[in-house]
C-alpha cells in the first residue's frame, strides 16, 4: 500500500506536467483553432532559457524565472506576429503542419545552440526531500504539484473576469463576431500566443529539476500531452489538467506493476494506448466540451 | 492557347484532357521503360527510390492532398508493411501474395486508428497516427521471437516463379545492367497512380474532397463524414504499407528504427513540396525528396562548421521547407508550374492575382 501511495504521489506530479502543456495548447486550440503541434517543443525552449539565464545571473533563481517567463511570452508573440498571421485564414490542416514544422526548426535550434547533451541547473530546493511518515518525497515534486495548481487557478481567474480574457474567449468562438463589436482580433491572436509560449515557460521552469534539459525533452512530453487533452475531451482546461494526471498515474503504475511481468516496455507505451482506448469508448473525451455545430 | 470542346459531362473528369494529352503521359512511360537501358546502376536504384516514394507519397496525398487531414505517423505503416512483407517472406509466402497482403494488413490496422481517432474532428488523427507510431515501434523492438528485436531482420530476395526480382540483368548487346527491381516498382507506380487518379474521379474520391472543403456542406450533400474520412485513412495507411513492402528490398535489413518520425516528416514534406491535392504534385515531391540530399551535401560545405557538426542539420531543414512552402507556395512545386503555364498561355496578359486566395474570419465548426 504504502508503494502504491508513493507510486501514486510521483505519477500526480509527472502528471501534472503532461497537464501543465497540455493546458498550453488546448488554449491556443480553443481561440484560434490551430493545434500547437511545437507546444512541447515551447517547454523545451522554456527549460533552456531557465538554465541559461540561471547560469548569467550566477544562479538568482527567481530572477531567472520571470527572465524566462518574459522571453518566452516575447518569443510567442513574435512566432505569431511573424508565422502565424500570414497563415490566418487558411485552412487548419496546413496550420496544423506549420507548427510540427516549426517543432523540428525549434529542436534543431535548441540542438545547434546549447548541444546534445542534457543540462541542469540548481534551484533552492532541488536536493530538499520531505519526510511525511513512511513516505520521502522531494520537494521538487511538490513544487511541479503546487505550481500547476497556482497556475491553473490564476488562469481560470483570467478567462472568468479579466477583460483580456474575456476576449479571447470571444475571439475563439467568433472571431468575426468579436471583430464587429471591437476586439482587435490580430493582437489578441498574438496575446494568446504569448500566453501559450509563457505556460509552457513555466513547464520548462518547473520541469528542469527533473529531467534537465535537453533538445529531444519537447517532442515525448509534447505527445503525452497530447494525449492528455484528448483523453480530458479538447478544449477543455480542466479536462487537460485532469488528463495530464491520469496518464502520468497510468504511467507510474505499468512502470512498477506490469512491466516486471511482462517484459514488453509497456510503460513506454501505455499513454498511447490509454488514448486509442478512450477514443474508441469517449471519443469526446471524459470532459465533454465541444460539440459539432448544427447548420 | 488550346481549347477542348466538350461533348459530353464525362469530359470533365476524364483522365486525359485529350489526345495530345494522352500523347504526353504515353511518351514519359516510354521514356522510364527504356531508361535503364542507359542509365548506370546509382542512377537506377534512384529512379527505384524515386519511385517507392512516390507510391508512399500518393498514399499521404490522398489524405493530406484530397481529404485534408494530417497523419504524422506514416512512417509506422512503411515499418508495418515491410515487416508484415519481410516475415511472409520468411515463411515462402510468393511475393505476389505478400505484397497485397501487407496492404491490406496495414489498410486494417489503419482503418482501426481511423475508427478511434476520426469520429470526432480530423485534429484527433495527427495525434493518434503518432501514438500509433509509438505503440508499432516499441512492439516490434520487443516482440523479439517473431521480428528479431534490435537485432532486425534479413529480408529475403523477392521472387516470382523462381525468378529473382532483384537481380541485374545484363541485356545483350548493351554494357550496363537493367535492374529487374526498377521495373517492378515503376509499373507498381504506374498501377497505384491509375488506381488513384480513378478514385478521385469517382463518387468515394469526390466525397474525400468534398470533405476537406467543408465537413458541413459534405454532410449536407450526402456524405459520410466519419465513412468517408476512414476510408481515405485507410486506403492511405494501405498504399504506404506496399511502399514499406518494396522499400525493405530496398534496404536489405530492416530495423525497429528503419523508419522513424522524420521519415513522417520527409513524406509530409513531399506531399506539401510537390503541392497539395494534386497527383502531379507526388511525382514532382518525390523528385524533391530524392535531389535533396545532394543539395544538403552541397549546403554543408557552406554553412558555419558549428551548424554542421552538432547534428540536427536535415531536421531544421525539413522543418523550414515545409513552413516556407506553406506560407509562400501553399499548392507547392505544381502550383508554381501551373503559374508559368498559365504566364504563356495568355501571355501579356497573366494577372498575379489570379491565384490569389481568398481569406476568411475563422468561423469554427464547433459549438462551446
Amino acid at each position: 500500500m504504502d508503494t502504491f501511495i508513493q507510486l501514486f504521489l510521483s505519477g500526480i506530479s509527472a502528471g501534472c506536467v503532461y497537464g501543465l502543456v497540455a493546458m498550453g495548447f488546448v488554449l491556443i486550440y480553443k481561440s484560434t483553432e490551430v493545434v500547437n503541434f511545437s507546444q512541447g517543443d515551447l517547454v523545451m525552449l522554456g527549460a533552456f532559457f531557465a538554465v541559461t539565464f540561471s547560469q548569467w545571473l550566477n544562479g538568482n533563481y527567481w530572477l531567472a524565472v520571470v527572465f524566462t517567463v518574459m522571453a518566452m511570452a516575447c518569443l510567442g508573440y513574435g512566432v505569431e506576429r511573424i508565422l502565424f498571421r500570414r497563415l490566418m485564414g487558411e485552412p487548419p490542416f496546413s496550420v496544423l503542419m506549420v507548427t510540427i514544422g516549426l517543432g523540428f526548426v525549434l529542436r534543431a535550434v535548441a540542438g545547434m545552440i546549447w548541444g546534445h547533451d542534457p543540462q541542469s541547473m540548481s534551484t533552492p530546493y532541488s536536493d530538499a526531500r520531505l519526510a511525511w511518515g513512511d513516505f520521502l518525497l522531494p520537494v521538487r515534486d511538490l513544487v511541479v504539484i503546487f505550481g500547476t495548481l497556482i497556475l491553473s487557478v490564476i488562469l481560470f481567474i483570467f478567462f472568468k473576469s479579466s477583460r483580456i480574457g474575456l476576449t479571447m474567449q470571444a475571439v475563439s468562438q467568433n472571431q468575426f463576431a468579436a471583430y464587429c463589436v471591437g476586439i482587435p482580433v490580430k493582437r489578441v491572436l498574438a496575446l494568446t500566443w504569448a500566453l501559450s509560449a509563457t505556460i509552457a515557460g513555466v513547464a520548462g521552469i518547473l520541469l528542469v529539476p527533473i529531467k534537465s534539459a535537453y533538445p529531444q525533452l519537447g517532442l515525448l512530453l509534447g505527445i503525452k500531452a497530447f494525449a492528455a487533452a484528448i483523453v480530458g475531451g479538447f478544449g477543455s482546461l480542466p479536462g487537460a489538467l485532469m488528463g495530464g494526471l491520469l496518464i502520468g498515474v497510468l504511467e507510474e503504475m505499468t512502470k512498477f506493476y506490469i512491466d516486471p511481468v511482462l517484459e514488453f516496455g509497456v510503460s513506454e507505451f501505455s499513454a498511447y494506448i490509454l488514448l486509442l482506448v478512450i477514443l474508441l469508448i469517449r471519443p469526446q473525451g471524459l470532459i465533454t466540451s465541444m460539440q459539432r455545430k448544427k447548420v | 492557347m488550346r481549347f477542348v470542346l466538350k461533348t459530353s459531362y464525362n469530359r470533365d473528369i476524364d483522365v486525359f484532357r485529350d489526345r495530345v494529352h494522352f500523347f504526353w503521359y504515353f511518351l514519359l512511360v516510354l521514356v522510364m521503360l527504356i531508361a535503364p537501358l542507359f542509365a548506370g546502376t546509382y542512377f537506377q536504384s534512384q529512379l527505384t527510390l524515386l519511385f517507392i516514394s512516390a507510391i508512399a507519397g500518393t498514399g499521404l496525398m490522398v489524405l493530406v492532398g484530397y481529404t485534408g487531414l494530417v497523419s504524422l505517423g506514416h512512417a509506422a505503416f512503411l515499418l508495418l508493411g515491410a515487416y508484415v512483407h519481410t516475415l511472409l517472406l520468411k515463411y515462402h509466402i510468393p511475393f505476389v501474395v505478400s505484397l497485397p497482403l501487407a496492404a491490406i494488413a496495414c489498410g486494417v490496422f489503419g482503418m482501426i486508428v481511423g475508427l478511434a481517432a476520426l469520429r470526432t474532428t480530423g485534429v484527433y488523427l495527427a495525434i493518434a497516427t503518432l501514438a500509433f507510431a509509438m505503440i508499432v515501434e516499441q512492439v516490434i523492438k520487443n516482440w523479439k521471437s517473431l521480428t528479431g528485436g534490435n537485432n532486425g531482420l534479413k529480408v529475403s530476395d523477392p521472387t516470382i516463379f523462381g525468378f529473382d526480382l532483384q537481380s541485374d540483368v545484363r541485356v545483350f548487346g548493351l554494357d550496363s545492367e537493367v535492374s529487374i527491381f526498377y521495373y517492378v516498382c515503376f509499373v507498381i507506380l504506374v498501377l497505384v497512380l491509375f488506381l488513384i487518379v480513378n478514385l478521385l474521379r469517382a463518387p468515394t474520391g469526390r466525397s474525400f474532397i468534398a470533405v476537406r472543403d467543408s465537413e458541413i456542406s459534405a454532410q449536407a450533400m450526402g456524405v459520410n463524414l466519419t465513412a468517408a474520412k476512414i476510408r481515405s485513412f485507410s486506403l492511405s495507411a494501405a498504399l504506404t504499407g506496399i511502399a514499406g513492402g518494396l522499400m525493405a528490398h530496398q534496404i536489405g535489413h530492416l530495423f525497429p528504427d528503419s523508419f522513424t518520425i522524420v521519415d513522417s516528416i520527409k513524406l509530409l514534406m513531399l506531399v506539401v513540396v510537390g503541392g497539395l491535392g494534386s497527383v502531379h504534385g507526388v511525382i514532382f515531391g518525390a523528385i524533391f525528396l530524392i535531389l535533396l540530399p545532394e543539395a544538403i551535401s552541397v549546403l554543408k560545405g557552406w554553412l558555419p562548421q558549428a551548424m554542421v557538426y552538432r547534428g540536427g542539420l536535415e531536421p531544421l531543414i525539413f522543418g523550414s521547407i515545409l513552413i516556407l512552402f506553406l506560407v509562400f507556395e501553399p499548392f507547392g512545386i505544381y502550383g508554381r508550374w501551373q503559374k508559368i503555364l498559365l504566364y504563356f498561355n495568355q501571355f501579356p496578359l497573366y494577372r498575379k492575382k489570379t491565384f490569389k486566395r481568398q481569406r476568411s474570419f475563422l468561423r469554427t465548426e464547433r459549438v462551446h
